[in-house]
């Protein structure tokens, strides 16, 4: 009964609230190490471990031009892409978790992956009762 | 407030090894963590599994629990006896799992008050349960800035060829003055904008956690997904469109109007088309500095033979393709 003042009152509520832009994580907005560390919350090691292991290969910030003699440039000039850090979070979820080493959660990743491209290649074929029972 | 049968959660004798309970614990876990899991109900059962093993795999919890006796069935109505902890010293940790706020109001009465202390304001924006950071976790220094939060936002795919704003509310768990654990709903009106694509994160700086200290807050990560559409398949930022088309459109040829996520266009079937054949409109999928493309499927659709009149028709076409045979290429004679 009291519905439509609540909708109104919600409206009313809605516009009052100032209207918030963020940034998008896409090709041209990076995430630096310690902000790819804080937002999986993990130590900035924890990202470094997954990189050596071959999880995450960061872009290097070499647009700077200043560590482009190195071979691998430093961890500092890593820059990630949001992608990565959901593959960095889903990687420290699934240890935490699961209690699986870095080359269990590698090979997890890896088979997430090809489950992932396999339902959507169902998907364009027209297979959708297959990759979603239920 | 409901009971909860931890050890039928767990699946597991009352009497059971602490070896069998982390074995247990072990093999659900895998088969409902939400980011592995399809199971249906997965982050759910996954929820209870972490409470539940929080519980037993803790002697000094397990014992308190197991006081409680075993009349209780689950989900009876439950209140904790008085005193029903004397005497049991709690060593205050931190969860290994993470999540307190993620635990149910019947954990939070027996078990909350003791480890809040060493829980700080953990919030529970995550999308996927109480996932724990394991040993990387690390409690964050004192100057470190807040937690940073996650939500996913479920948005139609027009709104990423508009840009649209979306309130969208939080659930924020809090500890008030007095101690109890409460959440408290947060409204933020988020501007999403055009081109956006599923599984892209937008970063809202400072909407995070607090600091527990003298640190910045932490940042909101927005999570896009896209509502299952009725007609558009996504794939990145190309679109997938099955477009049915008459027997005589695909055979000579036509312009038909074909619905996008942006408007109506029309669209030039070639003669000679047939089921499957894909043509592209270019540009017309996710806007973008490089846009997407809209791929269009063609699919034939006989109208059907519903009177005397329509069946003769087809009578009549059978007589003129009399020597088409549909199934030449399995191999069978008409």
């Amino acid at each position: 009964m009291t519905t439509e003042n609540e909708a109104g009152a919600s409206r009313q509520k809605q516009q009052d609230i100032p209207k918030l832009s963020g940034i998008v994580l896409d090709e041209e907005h990076l995430l630096t190490l310690t902000e790819i560390s804080q937002a999986c919350a993990v130590q900035t090691g924890y990202i470094i471990e997954l990189v050596d292991e071959g999880l995450l290969t960061p872009q290097s910030g070499a647009e700077t031009g200043q560590e482009t003699s190195f071979r691998e440039p430093r961890p500092h000039f890593w820059r990630f892409t949001g992608e990565q850090m959901r593959r960095a979070r889903l990687a420290s979820r699934l240890q935490g978790d699961l209690g699986v080493n870095l080359a269990g959660v590698a090979l997890a990743l890896q088979l997430l992956d090809e489950i992932a491209e396999l339902r959507e290649r169902l998907e364009v074929l027209g297979g959708d009762d297959w990759s979603r029972p239920g | 407030m409901e009971y909860k049968d931890y050890y039928k959660i767990m699946g597991v004798a009352r009497d059971a090894s602490q070896d069998e309970i982390k074995r247990a614990y072990r093999k659900l876990a895998r088969k409902y963590h939400p980011d592995v899991s399809k199971e249906p109900q997965a982050e759910v059962r996954f929820k209870e599994l972490g409470e539940a093993y929080e519980v037993l795999k803790d002697p000094e919890k397990r014992v308190a629990y197991d006081r409680l006796g075993t009349n209780w069935k689950a989900n009876q109505e439950f209140r904790p006896p008085p005193d029903w902890n004397a005497g049991f010293e709690f060593s205050e940790r931190e969860f290994p799992g993470g999540d307190a706020s993620q635990y149910s109001d019947f954990f939070e009465s027996l078990f909350g008050h003791a480890f809040r202390s060493a829980q700080g304001g953990r919030a529970g924006a995550r999308e996927s349960g109480m996932g724990g950071m394991g040993s990387h976790g690390g409690r964050q220094a004192f100057h470190a800035p807040g937690e940073d939060h996650y939500a996913k936002v479920m948005i139609d795919l027009e709104d990423s060829y508009t840009g649209a704003t979306r309130a969208i509310t939080l659930q924020v768990p809090e500890v008030d003055q007095q101690g109890h654990l409460a959440t408290r709903e947060h409204t933020l009106n988020v501007v999403i904008p055009k081109g956006i694509r599923a599984k892209q994160y937008i970063r809202l700086a400072g909407q995070g956690a607090p600091s527990s200290g003298q640190g910045k807050r932490g940042d909101l990560y927005l999570e896009i997904e896209f509502r299952l559409h009725p007609y558009y398949r996504v794939e990145g930022a190309d679109v997938y469109l099955d477009l049915p088309i008459a027997p005589w459109e695909a055979a000579l040829g036509a312009t038909v109007k074909v619905p996008t996520p942006g408007g109506t266009v029309g669209l030039k079937v070639p003669p000679g088309s047939t089921t499957g054949r894909k043509l592209r409109l270019k540009g017309r999928g996710i806007p973008a500095k490089t846009p997407g493309d809209l791929f269009v499927v063609l699919r034939t659709e006989p109208p059907p033979a519903a009177d005397e009149a329509d069946k003769a028709f087809y009578r009549s076409m059978a007589e003129q393709f009399k020597s088409f045979n549909p199934r030449a290429g399995l191999g069978v004679e008409a």
